[in-house]
């Protein structure tokens, strides 16, 4: 039986069999994920987890249910993305000479293309969108995020955006380009089969779901902090969430803007970017930095927040230098709007164009150093325990400030001319990335994990996975930089200078010790969930903290505060403590509360199923899932339904169960 | 914040540290709301950023003086301006309570928006016709792009302008209803300006020599 070649072509576009598995490497990942996803699957309806998946998790509009939701996201993708690191490490530390490595150009090209959107989208953007949904609504007080509906919908858009990211590797190819797609090379004509388009429309999917959480944490933050709370009483995570969630709603729609032009030149053959017609490529650089820029502070203003809230803790004082530490947030949002263009000085715009972004680029280093300060001299004569947040914490302070001064290095635009698209670059950002928003974001993973799940994690194997995280990156990153200045550029393949090896060999090493780092992460979330009768703890506030989301139970009960908290000084909970606070055992109120829905899950699977059809010129598909979305979006307005009040005996049964642990404390 | 202001006075009376009642927070829909739009208003920066450094690549094709035609414009701008008057009639209605004439306003509105939308077309095909389409050069890339997606703007909200009046005459004018008004006024009145911007920007400085 076989369909009229033409009506095979407008069902199913440009896809044929050939495009599925084109590779023996990649056989042999499809079995690995096909066998796990089989077992995963068998497990969960073995135990008839499906309804409770649905009803607790995939249709929870509950701000930390999202948050840790988005958590593991972050995770999962994470494995995928260092699965492609250790590729690209093995590779170039054989590929020498005669020895071609096991990777054709072609496919290593797709890996760390695929390697750098997944890090930075699906890995950073979920993990810190995750921390800010958990734990910023109990900084501030509040019940949950102003928009649940749109919290669930924009976590799954993300995962929309991410579900594409996976199938171009088993269906069709990833992008070829690096992992911001420059035209021409992302043009139609030089990349004309399908891996531009996941990229394009991978990114515009989930795009949509941090803008609308960007909306959403922003409207949050002002309109709903307990009262009291005035802006300079904020936790500064809460204000590097406030900071970042700004750039979000000003940095994302110029990608959107840009991805959508590249991808107009490829689906309609417009002249933006193209070299004919009076098209001009180096707009598309200049717009995708103008995001790019701004996107690294998105990234690494929460985890400052992070690092403030976890010294302060774990030196058992105050923050020093509050308002300072405000003041440099601030100062660095707005500044990462005034250096995009270091990323190509070479460009050629000019000695005057050039030194302004090379001033601009060393004068952001000053509020950043301002908070180095603040955190040394918050450690300062405090009383210290080094907890594993804090551990991480100490690695960071160190571990940035070499990254930073590289960093000022690379502003200099002379400097910056011979070090351009080197390996010292690739070491710079790395150790920016790893060594600040990694290192934050698991800082973080660690400080909150007890209120997230009633038990802390195992410090023993966090303690492992931490010391293999940092030895192992000064192993994988330290020979960059110095291949990097003797001029080794990025995104080789394959090298002819024997004299190298060793550095590529050390490099590789160095991911060996990340990856036990991360396996030792992996045992440490089994062991802790085995041990967590041990682990448990039924205070609330295990670390002895001092903002707010420490003073309701863990995990916090749906409402997260039975009684809404009056606020009269920064370190409200401290405060709290301070005045031996009793909370309140009875007088409880209904509490109004959104109910779940589906529709946020339902509106990300149709948007796969659209990008799937884009991607695949599978017009008819295409235009169906479009009318579909259009359709389920609208009759989701309908539904006027959408809370409802938890009654007071409801609340007063939660409360009491929660004395009653108290009491055997 | 008056609760707060009660405890913080007597300072020999203890502090408290919750509300006793229900804490009525603000509703945040029509701030996250000017928020998208401010997002929304960066995107059509980005297309008048590309329009001002392609607007004068005509890479041998037409400028914009020969193509673009004033007096289409001229009507088209006009329909845009009253729908957005219309629309504040509408509102004022809506605020009186007043379902009647309000949903008649409505109607006005999306008949104004429709003709615009259909103008626009009009003018598009022509330029297509005349073999001055979007991929001719960068010029009309950019100028078929920015244009283009103010149109598929207005094109959303005549849209979502329907199902208002479908929900408003379901359910009334509830709460919700208004507050849903209430943004598609702000969309509607946001895509008026930035009409304002592409005719001034694109059209008037277009056809200058």
């Amino acid at each position: 039986m076989s369909l009229h070649p033409d009506l095979t072509r407008l069902i199913f576009g440009r896809l044929t069999w050939h495009e599925f598995l084109p590779e023996p490497i990649v056989v042999g990942t499809f079995i690995v994920v096909a066998l796990g996803g089989l077992v995963l699957m068998g497990v969960i309806t073995y135990y008839k987890l499906w309804g409770y998946l649905w009803h607790e998790w995939f249709t929870s509009i509950d701000h930390k249910k999202i948050g840790i939701m988005y958590i593991i996201l972050g995770l999962v993708m994470l494995l995928r993305g260092f699965a492609d690191a250790v590729m690209m490490r093995a590779q170039q530390a054989i590929a020498f000479g005669h020895t071609q490595g096991y990777l054709p150009p072609d496919h290593y090209d797709q890996i760390f293309t695929a390697h750098g959107v997944i890090m930075i989208f699906f890995v950073a953007m979920p993990l810190v969108t995750g921390m800010m949904n958990f734990v910023m609504p109990l900084q501030i007080g509040a019940r949950d995020v102003a928009f649940p509906f749109l919290n669930n919908f924009s976590f799954w858009m993300t995962v929309s955006g991410a579900v594409l990211v996976m199938m171009s590797l088993f269906i069709g190819e990833f992008a070829r380009t690096g992992w911001l797609a420059y035209p021409p090379l992302s043009g139609i004509a030089a990349s004309p089969d399908a891996g531009v388009d996941y990229y394009i429309w991978a990114l515009q999917i989930a795009g949509v779901g941090t803008l609308l959480s960007g909306v959403n944490l922003l409207t949050t933050i002002i309109k709903m902090r307990a009262p009291g709370m005035t802006l300079m009483r904020m936790p500064v995570f809460t204000w590097t969430a406030l900071c970042t969630n700004v750039l979000i709603v000003a940095a994302f729609p110029v990608l959107t803007a840009a991805l959508a032009m590249l991808a107009l030149d490829r689906y309609a053959g417009t002249n933006f970017f193209t070299t004919v017609l009076g098209g001009n490529m180096m707009m598309y650089v200049n717009l995708i930095w103008i995001w790019g820029h701004p996107e690294v502070y998105i990234l690494i203003l929460p985890a400052f927040g992070i690092f403030s809230e976890v010294t302060a803790t774990f030196s058992r004082k105050r923050l020093f230098g509050y308002a300072s530490m405000v003041y440099a947030t601030v100062v660095i949002t707005v500044l990462s709007y005034l250096v995009w263009l270091h990323h190509f000085f070479t460009m050629g715009s000019g000695a005057s164009v050039n030194s302004f972004f090379g001033i601009t680029t060393m004068i952001i280093s000053i509020p950043t150093g301002a908070k180095i300060f603040n955190w040394l001299f918050t450690m300062y004569r405090g009383s210290i325990t080094f907890e594993v947040p804090m551990l991480w914490t100490v690695g960071f302070i160190v571990t940035f400030a070499i990254g930073g001064m590289t960093g000022v290095l690379l502003a200099v635009p002379p400097a910056d001319f011979s070090l351009h698209n080197s390996l010292f670059l690739i070491a710079h950002f790395h150790n920016v990335i790893i060594g600040g928003v990694l290192f934050g974001l698991f800082a973080g993973l660690n400080y909150w994990f007890p209120k997230a799940f009633g038990f802390k994690l195992d410090p023993f194997w966090g303690k492992c996975s931490f010391w293999f995280w940092l030895v192992g990156f000064y192993f994988a990153f330290m020979p960059l930089y110095a291949l990097g200045l003797m001029g080794v550029t990025r995104r080789l393949s394959h090298f002819d200078d024997p004299s190298l090896q060793i550095w590529f060999e050390i490099a590789a090493f160095g991911a060996f010790l990340i990856l036990l780092g991360i396996l030792c992460m992996l045992i440490q979330f089994a062991v802790s969930f085995i041990r967590r009768e041990q682990l448990r703890d039924v205070t609330g506030d295990p670390w002895n903290g001092r903002t707010l989301e420490w003073s309701t139970s863990s995990p916090p009960p749906k409402y997260n505060f039975a009684f809404t908290p009056l606020v009269h000084e920064g370190d409200a909970w401290w405060q709290m403590k301070q005045h031996h606070y009793q909370r309140p055992l009875g007088g409880f109120i209904p509490i109004h509360m959104p109910k779940n829905t589906g529709a946020g899950i339902i509106l990300g699977g149709i948007s796969t199923v659209f990008g799937f059809a884009m991607i695949w010129y599978m017009w008819p598909l295409a235009i169906i899932s479009f009318v579909a979305l259009l359709a389920t979006a609208i009759g989701h307005t309908f539904n006027y339904h959408r809370d409802y009040y938890l009654s007071a005996e409801e609340v007063a049964k939660v409360e009491a169960s929660r004395t009653e642990l108290l009491a055997h404390v | 914040m008056s609760e707060t202001t009660m405890t913080m006075s007597g300072a020999s009376e203890p502090l408290k540290f919750h509300l006793e009642g229900e804490h009525h927070v603000e509703n945040g829909t029509l701030l996250g709301f000017w928020l998208y739009l401010m997002s929304d208003c960066l995107i059509f920066a980005c297309l008048f950023a590309a329009y001002g450094v392609l607007g004068r690549d005509y890479a041998g094709g037409p400028s914009a003086a020969q193509v673009l035609e004033l007096p289409v414009v001229a009507l088209n701008t006009t329909l845009l301006l009253f729908s957005s008057i219309t629309y504040g009639f509408a509102v004022l209605e809506m605020q009186q309570n007043r379902r009647g004439p309000m949903m008649a306003w409505l109607v006005v509105t999306g008949l104004l928006g429709a003709g615009f939308i259909a103008l626009e077309l009009t003018e598009f095909s022509h330029l297509i016709a005349i073999g001055a389409g979007p991929q001719r050069s960068a010029f009309l890339t950019s100028f078929f792009t920015l244009v283009g997606t103010h149109g598929l703007h207005v094109t959303c909200g005549l849209i979502w302008l329907v199902v208002l009046m479908v929900q408003v005459s379901k359910k009334g004018l509830i709460p919700a209803n208004k507050r849903r008004l209430m943004c598609l006024s702000m969309f509607w009145h946001f895509l008026d300006v930035v009409w304002v911007g592409v005719f001034s920007f694109v059209y008037l400085m277009g056809v200058l020599p």
